[in-house]
């Protein structure tokens, strides 16, 4: 329909929605009230009816459901997205923050030769149509994007839009019968979602000391779980440190991690790159210990210390210590 | 095997970017570099022709963009590629994503690789998304953001980090693959490569030679455009300290975790 907005709703092996697509439909069911147009959802996989309808909740008009696509690799939800665009006369794509969400809206715009805009914190409608807002260099300057033709492809920055939920309302299930492209079916999943390192839990902590590359090695997150300890909270990592194997995926913060706010957030060598700042940004207290001035946290932090942190750390560990015990 | 490197030339690091609010553009003056997301392409490239599990006959660097992108082709030969191939047309200028993958996958059918390797982003627009624009136009399957990649008969297994933990994936090759940062620690080229990677092949293509329809590049094939440039919201900003005597550093930080009750 004219104006109407598709929604890609990602879900884990268990069928549950993850919360960033929920969010991509409440954002739709928003806008296309604005626009006097429908704000409707793709789920691919054995997603039970009930599951589907109860996408109503959050604002989607209709489901459209692929059972025989996979969930979790991106270009069979370009087949079964492009489709229901085609059939149905969608305007615009919208997706939710994560790592899907940019490959399949990367995929249909080659598949429909539209424009696309990525890392995108907020929509709004002019003379009814869609510009995405969308920071740049840094996050130094913020640009309206306007779309040619249609459809246009939005992709949210992680937890750009909030999910809202009105009890009851029950959205439409619509069986697609999507024919997957020949090149969609050359990548397989072996393992999906595989956790590694210890299970830890740093969503409920109100303290977190969160270490990146600039602590060395992997050794010298004791620093980080000392001080972690002295203070009464948990240690988080960026997410170059846990593909390097230095910490847990769990304790992980950012585009494919946890999103924490904890009263305070101390930062010992993260230099700040959005991916991580997505997830963390909402603190409350953000303190950052960096030898590069340069670095982009010292940019949205509360405390900034530039120096190097092998000697501020045990000092601080050591300070904080004796006061409390005093 | 031949596998082609996607590379970017992209401002250098320590260069002050900004946007251009005539053009609406990235202001791409001053010094250049290789984008650094793409080295590791070019290292993953590497290590599969050093693995000898698939016989990589040739690594081929790619680039799209103005002449001074030759330097960035120049580096991605001096790190191991072979030959370079740099797409450079006026009428390019201004292309958006949607246009720039068009016209990267057109340069790339005329090479036929059974592998396109790129970093996950460039340094300067941010994107993340061109390898799997480029993916689709060629009918290849793709992933992005793989830290691991193991090669087996006609496919990779690949691993990369999801929405849920670790995925991993097997991908029938031809493919397109773009790489994390987290996949190698791409090497340092050598002087003499340095100083030979001038003598290597370097083929220039405009549009016209790779069957680019004009208009689907440059401005006027671009399916987005800028509306305005606005300031970011604006956020207090923090207190900042240089740490010169340790010991007085760390009374600040607890006098101003203390005021908060941090502590």
């Amino acid at each position: 329909m004219a104006g109407g907005i598709l929604v890609y709703a990602l879900h884990d092996d268990e069928g549950n929605f993850n919360k960033n697509s929920l969010g991509a439909i409440s954002e739709a069911a928003r806008l296309a009230g604005e626009l006097g147009s429908e704000a409707a959802a793709v789920v691919v996989g054995e997603i039970g009816d009930d599951a589907c309808a109860g996408l109503g909740a959050y604002g989607a008009k209709r489901v459209f459901r692929a059972r025989s696509a996979p969930e979790g690799l991106a270009q069979p939800v370009v087949d079964v997205m492009a489709k229901v665009i085609g059939d149905e006369g969608f305007s615009y794509a919208l997706f939710g923050g994560g790592l899907l969400g940019f490959e399949i809206g990367a995929g249909l715009t080659a598949r429909l030769n539209a424009g696309v805009t990525m890392e995108v914190t907020a929509v709004k409608v002019q003379e009814g149509k869609l510009i995405a807002e969308r920071p740049v260099l840094q996050d130094s300057a913020v640009v309206d994007v306007g779309y040619v033709g249609e459809p246009g492809i939005i992709i949210g920055r992680l937890n750009a839009f909030d999910a809202s939920e009105s009890a009851g309302a029950q959205a439409e299930v619509v069986d697609v019968d999507a024919q997957l492209s020949e090149w969609s079916t050359k990548a397989r999943m072996r393992t999906r979602g595989e956790q590694r390192g210890a299970d830890v839990n740093i969503e409920d902590a109100e303290i977190l000391i969160g270490g990146g590359r600039g602590l060395g090695e992997k050794d010298n997150f004791k620093l980080a779980e000392e001080l972690a300890g002295a203070m009464g909270g948990a240690v988080a990592a960026t997410r170059a440190v846990v593909d390097a194997g230095w910490y847990p995926y769990a304790a992980q913060i950012g585009q494919t991690g946890k999103t924490v706010a904890p009263k305070l957030y101390l930062a010992v060598g993260i230099s700040g790159a959005i991916q991580h700042k997505v997830g963390m940004q909402s603190s409350e207290n953000i303190v950052a210990i960096n030898k590069d001035q340069n670095a982009p946290i010292f940019e949205f932090c509360d405390l900034g210390i530039v120096g190097d942190l092998h000697k501020i750390l045990p000092k601080l560990t050591e300070a904080i210590a004796a006061k409390r015990s005093g | 095997m031949k596998i082609c490197c996607l590379v970017k030339e992209v401002p250098d690091a320590a260069v002050q970017k900004r946007l251009d609010s005539a053009t609406k553009r990235l202001d791409r003056s001053g010094e250049k570099n290789l984008n650094p997301f793409d080295t590791h392409g070019i290292e993953a490239a590497m290590q599969i022709r050093e693995g000898g599990v698939a016989q990589v006959d040739e690594i081929v660097a790619v680039t799209m963009g103005p002449e001074t992108a030759v330097r960035a082709l120049h580096k991605a030969v001096a790190l191991g590629a072979d030959r370079s191939v740099h797409l450079t047309d006026a009428a390019l200028e201004g292309s958006d994503v949607c246009a720039t993958g068009y016209a990267l996958a057109k340069v790339l059918e005329s090479e036929q690789p059974d592998l396109v390797l790129l970093g996950q982003q460039s340094d300067d627009g941010e994107c993340y998304t061109i390898g799997a624009v480029v993916a689709d136009h060629l009918k290849m399957p793709s992933l992005t953001q793989v830290i691991q990649i193991d090669v087996e008969e006609g496919k990779l297994v690949c691993e990369r980090q999801a929405e849920y933990g670790y995925d991993t994936v097997e991908v029938d090759l031809p493919a397109v693959i773009s790489v994390g940062d987290a996949i190698n620690e791409p090497r340092y080229p050598s002087l003499k490569a340095i100083m030979g990677a001038k003598k290597k092949p370097l083929d220039t293509k405009a549009t016209a030679d790779v069957g680019i329809e004009a208009g689907q590049v440059g401005l006027d094939g671009s399916k987005t455009q800028v509306l305005a440039i606005n300031p970011p919201p604006q956020k207090e900003s923090g207190k900042i300290i240089e740490d010169e005597d340790t010991n007085e550093t760390v009374e600040q930080i607890i006098a101003w975790l203390d005021e908060r009750k941090l502590i």
